[in-house]
């Protein structure tokens, strides 16, 4: 058995990181807009029929199809904030919740009617390559999502400590009277950061085709999976999300080896119930005073 | 008992009890089927309506209650051979101790607002996987009762105007509870608590008791319901009562139908299904697309009906009696 | 009635209260009194049972209700008020008040038959089926009032009950408040506003950066060199003086 946790650990790690890279989104929407979006999971789900369309039309390699899918969900999760969720929730943070989650329905059930639940899968027979890390076969897919997601993570850090965007993005996070008093337009500021938490998603559902499938009930899984590490890492803390997706990804591995492939899941959600009950200001946050 | 605001919300209801007394002589039988289907889910909506209602506790896994209730009756006639009557009590029971558990804990650790929506759904989840992994659920399989119609075991399948009917007096017994509820000091306790809880606390309001108390309560209901699901079909699985369809149409019908009073959520679910099943007529079958069309609903409903259509038909003609009674 | 002893609470590093001490006889009109920020609030949230102390006691009729639940000390018959009012909004006035006289009464028809009563006694008898969101400010003060009232509690504890009333409204709701006195009930009452405790309070307290630096009669307190410092800054009994001799 002990030889095997290793191999589930670096397994989970590689998995962890595709958590980690669509969390990344969410928490930064929630960092800024104060709002948990629960259509997360369906934008994501629609990040990999885009790829998988990309590659059974037009050939494209769903890697390289990175640089035309994550602009289009950029756009896309722009608009949804700018013309449904902002105007539709009327300022409620329980209104957006259910806003979110009607959107995820439309979206999951349109899914299902136009692509029905057929699961579809890209053949690249390269993505199933294995390399040996540490004496564990790891699939090469996994391996580059892993470092693409601490890429992406180290990149997106920048962006919010070096660049005006970044700051402006940071200055209403925090205080978003003060930004529109020095003149940062908030409701623009909110919908370029959903979308850049919608292009995180589409990232990451480039990245996770290859080594996975696309069917329209898969963004309900992830989107509970993302919760939780957004929960478990501190909400709206990008390193919190990076280092919670990757013990998730373990945790979930782990629980599969130890308890079987069904009951495996439940770790996951043992793990968000026990996160929100304890430490609701996640694992590295501190408790609220 | 039933107080209505306005002339708006009598005809409202008027029409209801028409169309709940019409299906009796309707010549389609397919009426009848398809509102004991919604009747059936207005009972969840009603036990929704306890906490996210009357108590701004929005719960996004009302399932786990649901599915409790359903489980429980099922795995004591089916492992443990317990009569069918005991075990529906039992099921009502098992929401009720589920609904007290999930509050208990959550209220505990002070959660609220979203995150108290998302941890019910994380329970709802917890408890569906456990119910696919354990033997004495049946697993992946789920669990089916013996058929033997007649009184003995709860079965009425055969019969539908009686199960109609049954349907309707639970509903109505449900919302006579929900009533009485309402104009209880339990009732006025838990509207404080949604409103202001550090007022209530003022008050001499024990809040943490009367959420958990709304949850237990709520739990029961939503247990009723789902071992009624259970009677109705004689079969369950994991992926239905604790999925998270129910936890949807649990919050969907009384927000739009009006969370917080007596008849919303009957109005909203009878709405919804007649709304999703015409879609289905029309669009011959497609799977999904009434969900679609629950959900635009719902955005619309809370952009522009704050109150649901119990509050848009309190504005239609209101009575002279001044007052925020709107039943 | 009320024995407040040694109340210390911090937040980090900034201490709120500091070793506060005060006493609110039976049938008394008692003020706290001091600028914004000196932890008169603190003070009051702690004795309601809102927020623990770090060290200190708290008695009410001589029994120790430190460290108690806010619904349980309100059962023992002491009950607070909200600087930023807080009505259930969704309400009538009638059923706000209500809700505070549920805790005597377990059924709908005596709790709003004593909501009733209670609205006309504070003058609010023609408000009473309006939803209290429509209520202007002077109305939510006088619900608060109404609300508290209702649960039966015989002292009061209310939080700048004039704050944000123009002088006709502050002179209706002094006199609310000493009808209520002469009733039988007891106040303390948090004021930024001097001029309202002066035509109220027998004594009232001055609380400063967390300390409590005087305590008197209104007529001492404006007199003293230590408070006057405290609302006009370091020096300004000293100017003062001279401006009197001069």
């Amino acid at each position: 058995m002990s030889s095997l946790i290793l191999p589930a650990v670096l397994n989970g790690l590689t998995m962890g990181a595709v958590y980690a890279l669509i969390a990344l989104g969410l928490t930064l929407i929630y960092g800024v807009l104060h709002i948990i979006n629960f259509a997360h999971g369906s934008l994501l789900m629609l990040g990999l029929y885009a790829a998988y369309f990309l590659f059974s039309y037009l050939g494209i390699d769903p890697y390289l199809a990175i640089i035309f899918v994550v602009p289009a969900f950029f756009v896309l999760g722009y608009l949804l904030q700018r013309v449904v969720i902002a105007p539709m929730s009327a300022g409620s943070e329980q209104n957006v919740l259910l806003v979110t989650l009607a959107l995820s329905l439309v979206i999951d059930n349109l899914a299902l009617f136009f692509w029905t639940s057929n699961t579809r899968t890209v053949d690249i027979p390269y993505a199933w390559d294995t390399v040996e890390v540490l004496g564990a076969y790891l699939t090469k897919g996994r391996v580059i999502a892993f470092f693409a997601a601490l890429l992406v993570a180290g990149l997106m850090w920048l962006f919010m400590t070096r660049t005006r965007t970044g700051s402006a993005i940071r200055a209403v996070a925090i205080e978003k009277r003060g930004a529109e008093i020095v003149g940062i337009d908030v409701n623009h500021t909110y919908a370029l950061t959903f979308g850049i938490g919608t292009a995180c998603v589409a990232l990451a559902a480039c990245l996770l085709l290859p080594t996975f499938y696309a069917t329209p009930q898969v963004g309900y899984t992830f989107v509970l999976v993302a919760f939780t590490t957004v929960v478990m890492g501190g909400m709206g803390s990008l390193p919190g999300a990076l280092v919670a997706g990757l013990a998730l990804g373990v945790i979930e591995a782990l629980g599969g080896l130890f308890l079987g492939e069904s009951l495996g899941q439940i770790g996951i959600f043992v793990a968000f119930i026990l996160t929100l009950l304890f430490r609701p200001a996640g694992l590295l946050g501190r408790k609220p005073t | 008992m039933m107080r209505l605001a306005s002339y708006g919300q009598v005809a409202l209801v008027v029409a209801v009890l028409a169309y709940l007394g019409a299906v009796y002589v309707m010549p389609s039988q397919v009426w009848m089927g398809f509102t004991i289907n919604a009747l059936a889910m207005t009972i969840v909506a009603l036990s929704w309506n306890v906490t996210g209602g009357f108590g701004g506790m929005s719960s996004f896994g009302h399932a786990a209650m649901y599915g409790t209730g359903a489980y429980a009756s099922a795995v004591l006639q089916v492992q443990f051979g317990v009569n069918a009557w005991l075990a529906f009590g039992a099921g009502i029971m098992a929401g009720a101790l589920m609904g007290g558990f999930i509050g208990a804990l959550s209220f505990r650790y002070g959660l609220k607002g979203s995150y108290f929506a998302l941890v019910t759904l994380a329970f709802a989840e917890v408890l569906r996987i456990c119910a696919a992994s354990f033997n004495i659920t049946g697993g992946g399989r789920g669990l089916q009762l013996a058929i033997e119609p007649g009184v003995a075991a709860l079965q009425f399948n055969k019969d539908r105007v009686l199960t109609y009917t049954l349907l309707l007096a639970i509903v109505a017994l449900v919302m006579a509870l929900t009533a009485w509820l309402k104009y209880s000091r339990f009732g006025a306790y838990l509207v404080a608590v949604r409103e202001n809880e550090d007022a209530a606390r003022a008050l001499g309001i024990d809040t943490y008791r009367v959420k958990v108390t709304a949850m237990a309560i709520s739990g029961a209901f939503g247990g009723l319901a789902g071992a009624i699901y259970l009677q109705l079909w004689l079969f369950i699985d994991s992926a239905v009562v604790y999925g998270v369809a129910i936890s949807v149409v649990a919050l969907i019908g009384p927000i739009i139908g009006g969370a917080g009073t007596v008849w919303g959520p009957l109005v909203g679910t009878l709405g919804l299904h007649l709304l999703g099943e015409g879609a289905k007529t029309a669009l011959h079958n497609a799977p999904g697309l009434n969900f679609v069309l629950y959900a635009v609903v719902l955005i619309v409903a809370l952009r522009f009906l704050p109150q649901g259509i119990m509050g848009l038909a309190a504005r239609i003609g209101a009575f002279g009696r001044k007052g925020g009674d709107d039943a | 009635m009320l024995e407040v002893r040694n109340l210390t609470k911090r937040f980090g590093g900034l201490v709120a209260v500091s070793d506060a001490s005060l006493d609110v006889p039976e049938g008394a009109i008692v003020g706290l009194l001091g600028p914004n920020g000196a932890g008169k609030t603190t003070c009051f949230t702690i004795i309601a049972g809102f927020t623990r102390a770090d060290s200190g006691s708290v008695r009410l009729n001589g029994q120790d209700i430190t460290g108690m639940a806010p619904h349980r000390i309100c059962g023992l018959g002491m009950v607070r008020t909200f600087q930023i009012v807080q009505p259930f909004a969704g309400l009538t006035v009638q059923e706000n008040i209500a809700v505070g006289a549920y805790l005597r009464h377990d059924n709908r028809r005596d709790a709003m038959a004593e909501a009733r009563a209670i609205g006309k006694r504070l003058g609010m008898g023609a408000m009473l089926d309006r939803p209290a969101s429509s209520l202007t400010i002077a109305g939510r003060k006088r619900l608060e009032i109404a609300r508290a009232l209702a649960t039966g509690a015989k002292l009061l504890l209310l939080d700048e009950v004039m704050a944000g009333l123009i002088p006709t409204e502050v002179t209706e709701i002094v006199g609310i408040i000493r009808q209520i006195r002469d009733e039988g009930h007891t106040f303390l009452m948090i004021e930024h506003v001097m001029q309202a405790v002066m035509s109220l309070a027998e004594t009232a307290y001055v609380l400063n950066y967390g300390k409590m630096i005087a305590q008197g009669t209104p007529r001492q307190l404006v007199r003293d060199p230590a408070v006057v410092e405290a609302y006009l800054g370091h020096g300004a009994a000293a100017r003062l003086q001279e401006a009197e001799h001069a």
